[in-house]
This record gives C-alpha cells, sequence and structure tokens, in this order.
C-alpha cells in the first residue's frame, strides 16, 4: 500500500506540536480554518451592498391587507461579503469533489466534467420548456434519445421521464400499477414489501393508497420465496423489490418472484436506485419486472446531494406503457419531435393516468446522463457496473476480519458492502466509528440502514475509487474497528479535528429552530 | 396490577378492565433519542398486532403495535412536548397508550418480567 502523503504540504499545526501551546487566538480562527457566522450576524438590515437610485417611497399601494406593516430585515452585504460567506462555508462542506465519499445506497460517484460541458452548451442550457417545440428540436432530441438508450439498458418497453427524483418514480410506477388495475377493474388492496427493500418503498405504497406488508428475509438476507408465494393472493396489487436489495446482494430468485406474483395476478416493482450495480448486466425486462425507476442522479452520474436536483426516470413494461403519465416526447412521421400533453393528446394517450409534473423532468439532468451513457458505450458502461462490484467486494474481504459482515457469507456482494457493530466494546456504536471516520478525513458511510442488522455500516465505493484510495479508506476502517472494539475511550468524544464535534442531534429534531429572529438572541 | 411483555420490547400494566401500554427500557435504549411520538386517538378500536402507534429516534422510525386488541381510552399527551419521556422513563411516564381490554385470554403467552429478562438477555 502507498504512503499517505510522502512529501505533500501536512495538515496539523506544527507550532503547537512543537512547543505544546495551543494558542489560542482572538477571532476564534485557526489559520485557515476560518469560523463564520450567520449571515445576519455579518449583515445589518440598515445596510445595503448595492448603490440603488433613490426611489419616490409615498406612491399608492394597491395590496391593501397585504401590504407589508414592518422593515423585512434582511441584512444587506456586498458582493465581496457576500462572495466570502458562502466560499467560507464551502469550505467546511464535504463533497465527492474532495474525497472518498462511501455513502451507501446513495452511490456518490464522480460526476464527469464532460457531462458538465455538453449541459453547459448554450442550446440546452438556455432553453425553456414553454418554447415552441419546433425550436428545442436538439433538446427534445436528447429526451428521445435518453429514453431510447434507459428502455434498452433495460429490456423494458417505455419510459416515463417527468419523475424528479427516486421516490418520486416510485409513486409514478405505483400509480400506473393502480391505473392498469383500475382499468381491468381490479381493485386490489395491498402491496408486498420485503424488509430487504429501500424504506421509501412502504411509503410510497401507503401515499398512493394501499396497504402494505412485510415479507420476511431469509437467513442469507435475500426475499423468503417461500413466504412470499403464501401470501399472494387476489387482494396483492403489487410487490415492491429492491434488486440488487440494500443488504448489497442480488436477489437471485427476481425471475422466480416475478412468475409467482404475474400467475397471482399481481405486478411487479422494482426498485431500481440500484441499478449502477447491474448496469449492462442484467436487464429487468427479462426478469419480469413491470416498473422501475432509474435514479439518473446515481447510476448515470448526475450531481446530487446538494450538488444538483435527483431524476428517476421510470422503465415501464408492455402492460404498464398505456398508463405512463403526461408530458411525454413522440415523434411524428416526418421524423421531428413533439411533445403530447392534455391539448394534444390523442386516443392512444386517453389512458395515461395523469401529470405529475409542470414540465417535462429533469432536463439538466437528462443531457448529463446521456453524455455518460454515449461517452462510455456499451463496454464502458459495463466496466463501470463491474468496476463498482469489484470495489464493494474488495472493502467487504478487507474488513470481515475486524468487522462482523453479517452477509459476507452469502457469496459476492453488490455495489456495497455491509457490516454491523457486533463485537464493539461495551458503550461503542457505530455512531462513535463514524464520528473517528469524520478525524480520518472521510465523510462517514451509510450508517443504522438497512435496520435487519445491528449498527449497521453501509460502504459503497462506486467504480470511482482507485486501488489506492481504498487502502486509504481500508486503514482508516481497520483502525477504527479496533479501537471500537478495544474500547478507546477517546472515540466516544471524537471527532477532534473537525470545525464542529458533536452536534445535538437529538434537540435539533425535537425542538428545530428553522428561522432566524432577532429576539432570540440570533 | 400484574405487568405482561411482549417479543416487540412492549410492556402492558393491567389494571381490572384497563391497559397501558409503552416500551421497555431496552427498546429505547436500542432506539436511542427519541424525538417524536404518535399516539393512537381516543376511541379507536385496535386489533392485536394492528399499528398502533409510532415513535421516531435520531436513528430509526419505528411503529409500536397494539400487544392485544381493545378501545383507546387515551394517547399520552405528554409526549407531544416531551418524546425524552420515553427515554427517560420508558416504564413510567413515557407510557403511549391504554386501552379498554377487549379479551382477557390475549393475555396469555405473553412474558413476565422475568421471562421478558432472559429474553433479552438471549439476544
Amino acid at each position: 500500500m502507498n504512503q499517505i502523503n510522502q512529501s505533500g504540504w501536512k495538515p496539523g499545526t506544527p507550532v503547537a506540536a512543537q512547543d505544546g501551546g495551543d494558542h489560542p487566538t482572538v477571532t476564534g480562527n485557526k489559520a485557515l480554518m476560518l469560523e463564520e457566522a450567520l449571515i445576519f450576524e455579518i449583515g445589518g438590515a440598515d445596510t445595503c451592498g448595492v448603490d440603488l437610485a433613490e426611489t419616490q417611497t409615498d406612491l399608492p399601494s394597491r395590496m391593501g391587507k397585504f401590504a407589508r406593516k414592518d422593515e423585512i430585515g434582511l441584512p444587506g452585504l456586498s458582493e465581496p461579503e457576500t462572495v466570502r460567506h458562502y466560499t467560507r462555508l464551502s469550505r467546511q462542506n464535504y463533497g465527492i469533489d474532495l474525497g472518498f465519499f462511501p455513502l451507501g445506497s446513495c452511490t456518490m460517484k464522480h460526476n464527469p466534467r464532460l457531462n458538465e460541458k455538453v449541459a453547459r452548451m448554450p442550446g440546452f442550457l438556455d432553453v425553456h420548456p414553454m418554447q415552441p417545440a419546433n425550436t428545442v428540436q436538439g433538446a427534445l432530441g436528447v429526451i428521445d434519445e435518453l429514453s431510447h438508450w434507459l428502455i434498452t439498458l433495460t429490456g423494458m418497453n417505455a419510459v416515463a421521464m417527468s419523475p424528479k427524483a427516486g421516490a418520486h418514480g416510485e409513486l409514478c410506477g405505483i400509480l400506473c400499477i393502480r391505473a392498469a388495475l383500475e382499468a381491468r377493474g381490479d381493485a386490489r388492496k395491498v402491496v408486498l414489501v420485503p424488509e430487504s427493500a429501500h424504506g421509501t418503498n412502504p411509503a410510497t405504497a401507503a401515499f398512493a393508497g394501499y396497504e402494505t406488508e412485510d415479507i420476511p428475509a431469509n437467513a442469507d438476507g435475500r426475499v423468503d420465496l417461500d413466504a412470499l408465494k403464501a401470501r399472494l393472493g387476489p387482494d396483492v396489487a403489487a410487490v415492491m423489490i429492491t434488486n440488487p436489495n440494500t443488504c448489497g446482494l442480488f436477489e437471485r430468485d427476481m425471475k422466480a418472484i416475478s412468475d409467482a406474483v404475474h400467475e397471482a395476478g399481481g405486478l411487479v416493482y422494482c426498485d431500481g436506485a440500484n441499478f449502477n450495480a447491474i448496469m449492462g448486466r442484467v436487464r429487468p425486462g427479462d426478469l419480469g419486472v413491470d416498473a422501475m425507476h432509474i435514479n439518473l442522479h446515481k447510476t448515470f452520474s448526475t450531481p446530487h446531494g446538494g450538488g444538483g436536483p435527483g431524476s428517476g426516470p421510470v422503465v415501464l413494461s408492455e402492460a404498464l406503457a398505456p398508463f405512463a403519465p403526461l408530458p411525454f416526447v413522440e415523434k411524428k412521421s416526418d421524423g421531428s419531435l413533439r411533445i403530447v400533453e392534455e391539448e394534444n393528446m390523442e386516443d392512444q394517450h386517453a389512458s395515461a393516468f395523469g401529470r405529475m409534473t409542470a414540465f417535462h423532468g429533469q432536463m439538466g439532468m437528462f443531457t448529463r446522463a446521456l453524455t455518460y451513457i454515449l461517452s462510455h458505450g456499451s463496454d464502458g458502461l459495463r466496466q463501470a457496473s463491474g468496476d463498482a462490484v469489484l470495489n464493494a467486494n474488495y472493502v467487504l474481504r478487507q474488513l470481515e476480519d475486524v468487522l462482523h459482515a453479517p452477509y459476507g457469507a452469502s457469496g459476492p456482494c453488490m455495489h456495497e458492502a455491509l457490516f454491523g457493530d457486533e463485537g464493539f466494546a461495551d458503550g461503542f456504536s457505530t455512531l462513535d466509528l463514524a464520528k473517528g471516520l469524520i478525524d480520518e478525513g472521510f465523510h462517514p458511510m451509510t450508517m443504522y440502514f438497512p435496520l435487519v442488522v445491528h449498527g449497521a455500516m453501509l460502504v459503497e465505493p462506486t467504480e470511482t475509487e482507485s486501488k489506492d484510495a481504498l487502502d486509504q479508506f481500508i486503514m482508516a476502517m481497520r483502525s477504527l474497528a479496533q479501537r471500537a472494539k478495544d474500547g478507546d475511550e477517546a472515540l466516544l468524544t471524537a471527532p477532534h479535528h473537525a470545525p464542529r464535534a458533536r452536534l445535538d442531534e437529538a434537540q435539533a429534531a425535537r425542538k428545530p429552530r428553522l428561522a432566524w429572529s432577532e429576539a432570540n438572541g440570533g | 396490577m400484574a405487568r405482561y411483555f411482549t417479543e416487540e420490547h412492549e410492556w402492558i400494566e393491567v389494571d381490572g378492565e384497563t391497559a397501558t401500554i409503552g416500551i421497555t427500557d431496552y427498546a429505547q435504549e436500542q432506539l436511542g433519542d427519541v424525538v417524536f411520538v404518535e399516539v393512537p386517538q381516543t376511541g379507536a378500536d385496535l386489533a392485536k398486532g394492528a399499528e398502533a402507534a409510532v415513535v421516531e429516534s435520531v436513528k430509526a422510525a419505528s411503529d409500536v403495535y397494539a400487544p392485544i386488541s381493545g378501545t383507546v381510552l387515551e394517547g399520552n399527551a405528554a409526549l407531544e412536548a416531551d418524546p425524552e419521556l420515553v427515554n427517560t422513563s420508558p416504564d413510567d411516564e413515557g407510557w403511549f397508550f391504554k386501552l379498554t381490554i377487549g379479551d382477557h385470554d390475549e393475555l396469555e403467552g405473553l412474558m413476565n418480567a422475568k421471562a421478558y429478562k432472559a429474553f433479552c438477555d438471549s439476544l
């Protein structure tokens, strides 16, 4: 393994280390580690950062009772003050551009700069959704071509492009299923959700008006096929399965599950949030899936987590395609593209279940995702999923002797490695290990999810990381696991080097203060 | 009065026709700091095993089930303002709801304190 940082700049405070003092500063700043106040505390309401022309203030108002009675109290800051405020805050943030971000199930992969370059081309960037269709044929072409590749990669029949994120896509898929069942006069009431599914799945089903029931997992962390079959019947509308599941395992019985559900008259929803593990290798359409959302912001590398919006197109089987929501892009006989909406829909669109968004979806993400697909090609996409799985298995096997790996014996994992807190000393938890990871310079992994594993730690390296980067993470994790097992007290107060240490999460959730006000002292 | 326990880590205090239900010290310890509790409406008829209440902690959200069937007499209103009572006093002030007992036979098969302790030790 490479030694970390053999000759570069090293963090730390050498002066303090040399003479043993902590050398407090009057500002609270520590050289480049800057304290930053709230924006309301920097700018005053009586100052103004812009030189505005004097305006006449005695004009008659037509606002009536809606007229503002008091000063609005917005802080006045100059442009450099504003720029510095947000730049300082951004320096205390951690993102994928700064280092390894192993947040399992969230797929924090690198956002290729080529995607950004293409998305910033004026023909894609400076368009408006209400422009006449004949002036945005290129943008519609992106939607049409991305649709084609999503359908091709998943082996499905159609795709609804408008959903804005994963859970929105789930809702779209379940509403398609409900529309299809209602169209055949079959009002089923129950949606089955295995324990290993994403937490949003039961929430989606409940929101769409269904009762949800759990299906247990078997000992190796996969859906218990016999328990599922036993529960199927004329009241089951659908089964929602996450594949690969949240234990990082591929549901090997997926085809048998789909066949059983179809035989019982139900439909199969697959949560495709983890499609990045099987992209280019498995087509969900071949496994009998009827609807699946694809997170462009995960699998297809578009930014998320504060860096950009999600995008959750839903691919649909032949049975569900007619029920897809408006709007969608359609090719006319002359090869030009049009947007099908309420005003111009025809008989063949009559069964669309409605509309989920005002416009066509996340255009900026479509451009980036299509760039990712076309720049990788079929061999590149296959390699990306293969590398993601290889990296996760490397992490799993390098750590399973020091961390409890509950499904380590269930065969190779897919894109994420799952560990539990078994063996930690009394009073030491997953949270403590995660806080220690902050000191080591990494974003913590996903914690306490999935729920089926005690003190779960879900690590997803993605194909982004090199072996050297993984080795550094593994070295840090091995050290922290050992400290948690040995009961190293210092871990209980970690992080020791972050701008803030342990925030009061309980108080923040119980009594959050969501707005600044002068009355309570800022 | 007798106190019973379930494998879902709930306790049931029986006083005549009334049962008071809460979650155990073990359960609150596993959940961590509780930040929100939703208790059932007075008058709701609950079947045994039905979802009766919701408890959210900094780590997870969990359902609390009706361990026996019955009609809700009262939900613990104090938990709305002070959900931390579940952490500080799980066995007493942090109770969730009271039921009129629908069927005393359903108490059969629940654990007593000793059996519950052995159950927790086995986990």
